[in-house]
């Protein structure tokens, strides 16, 4: 049995292409003032759907990160991927050279992968016969290829790998990121989560399983996490990616240190597949487990980026989540859920809100929940109600909780 | 009628390839001048066939290595088709 020395993980680069920014500090920028990301649908006519509005990314121009041969035979969710990778490079300032590619690895997870050009070609199918199909069907609509194509388009060679557990991809791509690194497996990774769901089947088929919310009279306020008149949750597209690197390294190389990663925590609910278990006993675990693996205690965390997804069921259970695993600090803890603002980016969720979660670190402020006029009883805690506040953030948790009954909970801390 | 051809070729190999249209000489080949990967080349394929409204079987689009024998291949398919009519 081999014993390892663990490595500490510290976040030097960040990039972001979100419905509400699409760079670092336009994101940041707009996640403290309350920026809302939700309008109608415009990628496609949704207007014979039961939801017709979304939070998506605007004005991404994929040809100002790839050429554009290469960015044409890409789903918009690894041209996501490959752009917001690159903003966390420069970011960094973190170089990919031949001495040090087999050294940085990629995880980047996506829920539902190239959905536009699976649904397209099925079109086509059905309509021209199968001759008429694309090559490129196969390698744009599977998930791997957003970590696939990044690795093409920044040199790193190390290991590489896609999470696809639902909503929690994000969390889960950058908690096995950082026990790679933890380990030494690698020096750095690339890691984060990336979504393009926008489209008439994915829509359709959220909105059939009453998981959407359809408050088509006025999208802005439709994602109002934690409050009483919530009626399901918001799609949104977009990414969030962190490079991460071991804690030696970036010091040698004179890195800028935004926080440590110091704790992931997973479970299964094991219980339905798109229902939480009622009293929220998987999050919990998930909660606990990532505080005990950083060393932490309840009363030393004050910040939670919530899953807090605007469904009814999530929002009261992830509640009780909370206040079992915190207890008594649960009331004193500030929660937000940035998804009143960007909607719900499903496997890209846990990359960006890993992203607002270090950023609430480094400044030292914490992202409002927008549209929470009217708290739900069950939903008793501080969320941050519509403004962003200063305050002293020592050590933030970002939950993520996926269809399947995934559970994940990351803890960033201020690095000293 | 073949220079017509050629020109149509010309754009279709432009777009689909994303190459400048002077490099799209008569002897450029796909692969080795104009940066043609096995799926690209199948996806030329297919759009020269809904260029020309033809039908190109597989067994010909492996030798149709460049410009010029795409441009004979889908004129004398063309001339076929004209007589058959």
């Amino acid at each position: 049995m081999v014993s390892l020395q663990l490595k500490r993980v510290v976040v030097t680069g960040l990039g972001a292409i979100t419905p509400i920014g699409n760079n670092l500090a336009e994101y940041w920028a707009g996640l403290c003032s309350g920026r809302n990301g939700i309008a109608d649908i415009t990628l496609f006519d949704a207007s014979q759907h039961a939801c017709r509005f979304g939070g998506e990314v605007k004005g991404f121009d994929p040809y100002e990160y790839l050429p554009r041969k290469e960015g044409k035979k890409m789903d918009r969710f690894a041209q996501f991927a490959v752009a917001a990778s690159k903003q966390a490079l420069a970011d960094a300032k973190f170089e990919i050279n031949d001495l040090n590619a087999e050294q940085v690895g990629i995880i980047i997870g996506s829920g539902v992968g190239g959905l536009k050009v699976m649904e397209e070609q099925k079109a086509i199918l059905l309509s021209r016969g199968p001759r008429k199909c694309s090559p490129f069907t196969v390698p744009m609509m599977i998930s791997n290829m957003a970590a696939g194509l990044t690795a093409i388009h920044t040199g790193a060679k190390g290991p590489n790998t896609c999470t696809v557990t639902a909503c929690a991809a994000g969390s889960n791509a950058i908690g096995d990121a950082f026990r790679w690194v933890q380990r030494g497996d690698v020096k750095a990774a690339i890691c984060g989560g990336t979504e393009s769901p926008i489209t008439p089947l994915s829509v359709a088929g959220f909105a059939s399983a009453k998981a959407l919310s359809t408050r088509n009279q006025d999208p802005a306020t439709a994602s109002r996490p934690f409050d009483r008149d919530r009626d399901g949750f918001v799609i949104g597209e977009g990414t969030g990616i962190l490079l991460i690197e071991e804690l030696e390294s970036a010091l040698e190389r004179g890195a800028r240190i935004y926080g440590e990663i110091v704790g992931y925590g997973m479970t299964c609910d094991a219980y339905h597949m798109t229902q939480p278990v009622p009293g929220g006993v998987g999050a919990t675990r998930a909660i606990e487990l990532a505080l005990q693996d950083a060393g932490l205690t309840p009363e030393q965390v004050s910040y939670i980026n919530a899953h807090g997804t605007s469904t009814p069921a999530n929002d009261s259970t992830e509640t009780k989540a909370i206040k079992k695993a915190l207890g008594e600090s649960a009331y004193k803890v500030a929660i937000s859920s940035t998804k009143s603002m960007t909607g719900h980016l499903l496997g890209g969720s846990g990359g960006i809100e890993a992203v607002a979660t270090v950023m609430a670190l480094v400044n030292d402020r914490v992202p409002p929940t927008i549209n929470l006029t009217n708290p739900d009883p069950d939903c008793d805690l501080d969320y941050v109600p519509n403004e962003s506040r200063p305050l002293k953030v020592e050590v933030a948790l970002s939950n993520s909780f996926g269809f399947g009954g995934h559970n994940v909970t990351l803890a960033f801390r201020k690095y000293v | 009628m073949k220079e017509e051809i050629f020109t149509r070729v010309k754009n279709v190999v432009a777009e689909q390839l994303e190459v400048d249209e002077k490099e799209i000489t008569p002897e450029a080949n796909f692969a080795g001048d104009l940066g043609a990967d096995s799926l690209d080349t199948v996806e030329l394929v297919m759009a020269l066939e809904e260029e020309f409204d033809i039908e190109i079987p597989d067994e010909a689009a492996e030798k149709i290595a460049t410009v010029q024998a795409a441009v004979d291949y889908i004129s004398s398919k063309l001339e076929e088709d004209d007589a058959a009519a």
